[in-house]
């Protein structure tokens, strides 16, 4: 059986996984209604009197910090408290398809509920006449986003048994890549360094590579960095479930 | 079909299999015996490709199992300790998804289901969750997981642990019938069911292969002719290997 069709039987059992529970549903409500509150209150939609989702992306950065991770705790923590990890290792899989199925169960599932925020689009095509190419481009953006954060939280699951460790561990990891960015940081940052350094450690930050595709820029150098950041934290991944199984 | 040479393997300074080998072929149903620690567990582990070995060989079906073995998992069904199932998965769905992951698809895929569903007596649990299960129909859930695929060569670590005597006795009934034409071996603490089903023993003790022979042979180097008693004159017990580490 070829590699991907491997992966997309593990990677359809674990969506499925999701919908058979409740918590997949409540996750969508709070997401969707988080969003719409952060982008129509906070993000003071209707004063910045332009049609655009501006607001609605600047704020999915932080939106992600907690949601993520708890959509990626569970992959590998209850694989490993459950012993179901002794089961799907010793399948004819290898852990690398193992690891990729589910993390592109759990993207998925992420680009889904994005996808469920299609109400604000036409929202502000209805109220105005906005930029739809931008829009795509922060979508982009918040899917390549989704999925750092994710295989952060993929890699903190691996690490420990329980969900709740591995959730605190996944927040502060990109809580980290956040603030590496974060303009008050950077700026209590530049007291200190030379602009040169301030801007290599901002070069880390999800902020800086999400801002321009949040304003409809796709550089390469942004999207290599999710990617980057996705596949050494599944490179890493690997690495840890090796390590558990060699005792 | 399952060839095993000078296995090892240590948990930092511990070293629960020590230079264990050993061969079980076709129509061959082997009792693995041992005292708790003995390292049956971390020996079928390694059978089955979920640890590494520190040093030695296995090979099934002639597929070497430590430099590709995926070949060798194809073949192999592996029942673990704890029978572990995705609790969240209906009975039907939990197979589904190990047959398909086994490459069976289609009609092939639904008959191998059948076939599982009707030798383990699922029918009247087939469209529940398994969390909903009582611990035999959990623990036969997964047997039929093993099973599903008509492997060569099936390995489980204390497949009855937990079954009341009925269904011990289907337990025992079904692990003899399929012995006539697969290369079977499991572990277990009784020793009645050794006499009854298998057609070799082999006895470990704290990682050291002790005894390997018919239960005749066995019984017969035992003054009284009881398995037990040989048993427990070659093995010994946790307390006194407690004692002996102290010292
Ligand atoms: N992952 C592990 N890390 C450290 N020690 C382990 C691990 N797994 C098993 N052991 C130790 O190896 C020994 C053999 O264990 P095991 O194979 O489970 O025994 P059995 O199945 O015969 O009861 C035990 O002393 C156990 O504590
Ligand atoms: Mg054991």
């Amino acid at each position: 059986m070829s590699a991907s069709a491997v992966i997309r039987i593990i990677a359809r059992r674990e969506l499925a996984a999701y919908f058979e529970s409740p918590v997949a549903y409540v996750f969508l409500v709070i997401f969707l209604l988080l969003a719409g509150f952060f982008t129509f209150t906070f993000g003071g939609f209707f004063e910045r009197g332009e049609a655009s989702l501006g607001a609605f992306f600047a704020w999915m950065p932080w939106l992600f910090l907690l949601l993520v991770p708890a959509v990626g705790m569970r992959l590998w923590s209850d694989e490993r408290r459950l012993g179901t990890i002794e089961l799907l290792l010793t399948l004819p899989v290898t852990t690398w398809q193992a690891i990729l199925g589910k993390f592109l169960a759990s993207w998925l599932f992420l680009v889904i509920a994005l996808a469920l925020t299609f109400p604000v689009v036409i929202t502000v095509n209805v109220l105005g006449d906005p930029d739809n190419g931008v829009i795509a481009c922060g979508y982009v953006g918040s899917v390549l986003l989704a999925g750092a954060y994710l295989a952060l939280s993929c890699m903190t699951s691996a690490l420990a048994r329980s969900q709740v460790v591995s959730f605190i561990i996944a927040v502060m990891l990109c809580l980290i890549l956040i603030l590496v960015g974060f303009n008050p940081v950077t700026d209590l940052l530049a007291r200190w360094a030379s602009p040169s350094v301030v801007e290599s450690v901002a070069g880390f930050s999800v902020l800086t590579h999400f801002d321009g595709l949040q304003n409809g820029v796709i550089d390469t150098r942004d999207v290599l960095y999710f990617l980057s950041v996705i596949a050494f934290a599944l490179f890493t991944t690997d690495v840890i479930i090796r390590s558990h199984r060699a005792g | 079909m399952i060839k095993v040479e000078n296995l090892s393997k240590a948990f930092g300074a511990k070293l629960a299999v020590d230079d264990v080998s050993f061969e079980v072929s076709k129509g061959e149903v082997v009792g693995f015996l041992g005292p708790n620690g003995a390292g049956k567990s971390t020996t079928m582990r390694m059978i089955t490709g979920f640890i590494p070995p520190t040093c030695g060989k296995i090979s099934v079906c002639g597929f070497n199992m430590l430099e590709d073995p995926i070949p060798g998992k194809r073949r192999i069904g592996y029942l673990p300790e704890s029978a572990p199932s995705y609790q969240e998965m209906t009975v039907r769905s939990f197979l589904k998804f190990a047959a398909e992951i086994r490459g069976l698809r289609g009609e092939e895929c639904r008959r191998a289901v059948q076939r599982a569903v009707e030798t383990c007596f699922l029918e009247s649990v087939y469209n529940q969750t398994i969390d909903t299960l009582s611990k035999g129909f959990r623990h036969r859930t997964c047997f039929a997981q093993a099973i599903i695929h008509d492997p060569e060569v099936l390995v489980m670590d204390e497949p009855t642990d937990g079954l009341d005597p009925n269904q011990k006795h289907e337990a025992r009934t079904l692990i003899r019938r399929m012995g006539e034409n697969k290369a079977i071996i499991f572990s277990t603490h009784i020793l009645e069911e050794v006499e009854a089903v298998c057609t070799r023993a082999i006895i470990i003790d704290r990682g050291r292969i002790v005894a390997n022979g018919t239960p005749q042979e066995l019984k017969a180097r035992s003054e009284s002719g009881r398995l037990e008693d040989f048993f427990r004159a070659i093995t010994l017990p946790d307390t006194a290997h407690a004692v002996k580490e102290a010292a």
